[in-house]
């Protein structure tokens, strides 16, 4: 019998609104010089929903923005975002992960570094995540399937763990892999997707600082439905990038080929930038509705680059993104 | 014979009365079940959820319970025929009228829940989105099919109301492929329809006059007697 992920108590969990508001209160806090845990050691407790202590971060790229609607301030619930999700490892449905990614087991967990790099090897998670401090980061998700959420993530930079790896001047992509294991995960006893699911990232994208490796939500070990225990966050591009479970890492000097862009060529690209000019074959992406927007105003127009243009688009100077999409 | 099977009286009842004061009202009242059901998830009431994301939920459910009440309709003849029930024919326009029904509702929930009743919107989907075309033009043949549905205008237009009639083949095809396209990946439940869409139209292709004149051009079957008719 799959065990349900832990549900936390209504009680625990604070809204949305005063979410943001305890934020920008411990902003001072932070500006002040008082660090809420010490620079390196994060240690992520195995039970997803346990408390994480890190150093605030009061970065919220969102509050960059000039032109952000004013609903994209307010993040997701919990609810929302843990319970409406596409990872197909366990099902095609968006119901599907909050109903068995509970039978995973994110403990033991390990991260195998390979590829291009001075520094390789297989990592126990604990050891993977030992030198970083976690910070938490509101961003935008959007999904290609034009819908997007407001979300808390907790994690680091990507760019802070690449360095420590020291690739070489051959790596020009990051490839990253989910975990493959259907006894577990009962959607990848169905080929509906090349198992183990795999993305990447140019390596100038991996190292700009939006790019986020994740393992905590709204202050919290990330549910398993989520991506638990570590997954990548990329905001300015499709969701489906933002890969889940992650296993592998390697540093290549060709491009990868990624799962999405496997399984629909024409409509999955590498780079799968946010982008209204550029439509999905079958449906336009100059718009989304975004969850949780009142109930006859959801819909909004999608930004480009999902609005983190000034933090991004110097990686695509010159580049035609209607043939690299 | 067909009649034979038929009892012509139940709960003292003919079957014309049978079908007006009980058959109809039951299926009535079957046909707004969806709708109940879609209202009761959206407020989580009887423990239905509608999900996290309510307008997708709305606009799914909608479109498939037309589907599904449109390969409804097209079972009826089939049944008739098959199981010897004649009279089920009575019930298909009550049915067909709610697959419209819900097919209007189903786009109603795309242009106002979903597009936030921007025309424009709405038209430049209708016109750059295939999946769209598609859809849209399976809700305009129901137009015609819903207007002619009376008994006036089925003793106005005689014969020709057949050959309207039949537009709801090219109706279910387009609402299938619709379904399809629409798919980001999982087409299994699309490809399901496809094969239920097949058997019903496979059925009525192997009883057509159409199939026996080929046969016989081809010199397969004799001509005489309509396939698959008994003795």
């Amino acid at each position: 019998m799959p065990s349900r992920v832990p549900r936390i108590a209504p009680s625990e969990i604070t809204p949305p609104e005063t979410y943001c508001n305890r934020r920008a209160f411990l902003a001072g806090a932070v500006a002040a010089g008082a660090a809420l845990g010490s620079a390196g050691a994060a240690v992520i407790p195995a039970r997803a929903g346990t408390p994480l202590h890190y150093a605030y971060d009061a970065r919220d790229s969102v509050d960059a923005l000039v032109d952000a609607p004013d609903q994209n301030r307010t993040p997701n619930t919990l609810e929302q975002i843990s319970d409406y999700n596409n990872y197909y490892e366990f099902g095609t449905g968006k119901t599907d992960p909050a109903e068995y990614a509970g039978r995973l087991q994110t403990r033991p967990w390990n991260v195998a570094v390979g590829g291009e790099a001075e520094i390789t090897g297989s990592f126990p998670l604990e050891e993977f995540l030992r030198p970083y401090a976690l910070e938490e980061r509101i961003y935008r998700f959007r999904c290609v399937e034009a819908w997007s959420m407001v979300i808390p993530w907790v994690g680091f930079p990507l760019a802070q763990m690449l360095t420590r790896f020291k690739p070489t001047s051959r790596a020009k992509y990051v490839v990253f892999e989910t975990l493959y294991r259907p006894s577990q995960m009962p959607g990848q006893r169905v080929p509906i997707l090349q198992w183990p699911y795999r993305e990447g990232l140019r390596i100038d994208e991996a190292m700009n600082p939006l790019a986020f490796m994740v393992v905590g939500l709204y202050g919290r070990v990330l549910p398993n439905q989520n991506g638990a225990p570590l997954r990548l966050i990329v905001p300015w591009k499709y969701g489906f990038k933002g890969i889940k479970a992650i296993v592998r890492i390697a540093f290549t000097e060709v491009q990868p080929l990624t799962t999405w862009s496997q399984a629909a060529p024409d409509e999955y690209g590498f780079y799968a930038n946010v982008n209204p000019n550029v439509p999905h074959p079958r449906w336009s992406q100059e718009s989304e509705r975004r969850i949780g927007n009142p109930f006859f105003h959801e819909r909004q127009p999608t930004l480009m680059f999902n609005g983190y243009a000034n933090e991004v688009a110097y990686l695509y100077k010159g580049m035609n993104l209607h043939r690299f999409f | 014979m067909m009649d034979a099977v038929t009892r012509q009286h139940f709960l003292g009842l003919n079957v014309e009365r049978r079908y007006r004061l009980l058959y109809k009202p039951a299926v009535f009242v079957a046909g707004l079940a969806p709708l109940a059901w879609m209202i009761c998830a959206l407020f989580g009431g009887f423990g239905f959820s509608a999900g996290v994301d309510q307008v997708k939920f709305l606009e799914l459910e909608n479109g498939k319970t037309a589907l599904n009440l449109i390969m409804l309709t097209l079972m009826i003849t089939p049944a008739r025929q098959l199981a010897g029930l004649p009279h089920l024919v009575r019930l298909r326009r009550m049915i067909g009228l709610f697959a419209f029904f819900y097919a209007l509702l189903h786009f109603s929930v795309y242009v106002v829940l979903d597009l936030d009743l921007n025309w424009h919107m709405v038209g430049a989907d209708v016109v750059k989105r295939p999946y769209i075309t598609v859809g849209f033009t399976a809700l305009l043949l129901l137009v015609p099919l819903a207007v002619t549905s009376t008994n006036r205008m089925m003793r106005r237009l005689g014969r020709d109301w057949s050959r309207l009639h039949r537009l709801v083949y090219v109706i279910a095809l387009l609402g299938v492929w619709h379904f399809y396209w629409q798919e980001k990946l999982d087409v299994r439940e699309p490809l399901l329809y496809t094969l239920m869409l097949t058997i019903l139209l496979g059925y009525r292709f192997a009883r057509s006059a159409w199939l026996r004149r080929l046969l016989t051009l081809l010199r397969v079957h004799r001509g005489r007697r309509p396939l698959g008719h008994p003795e």
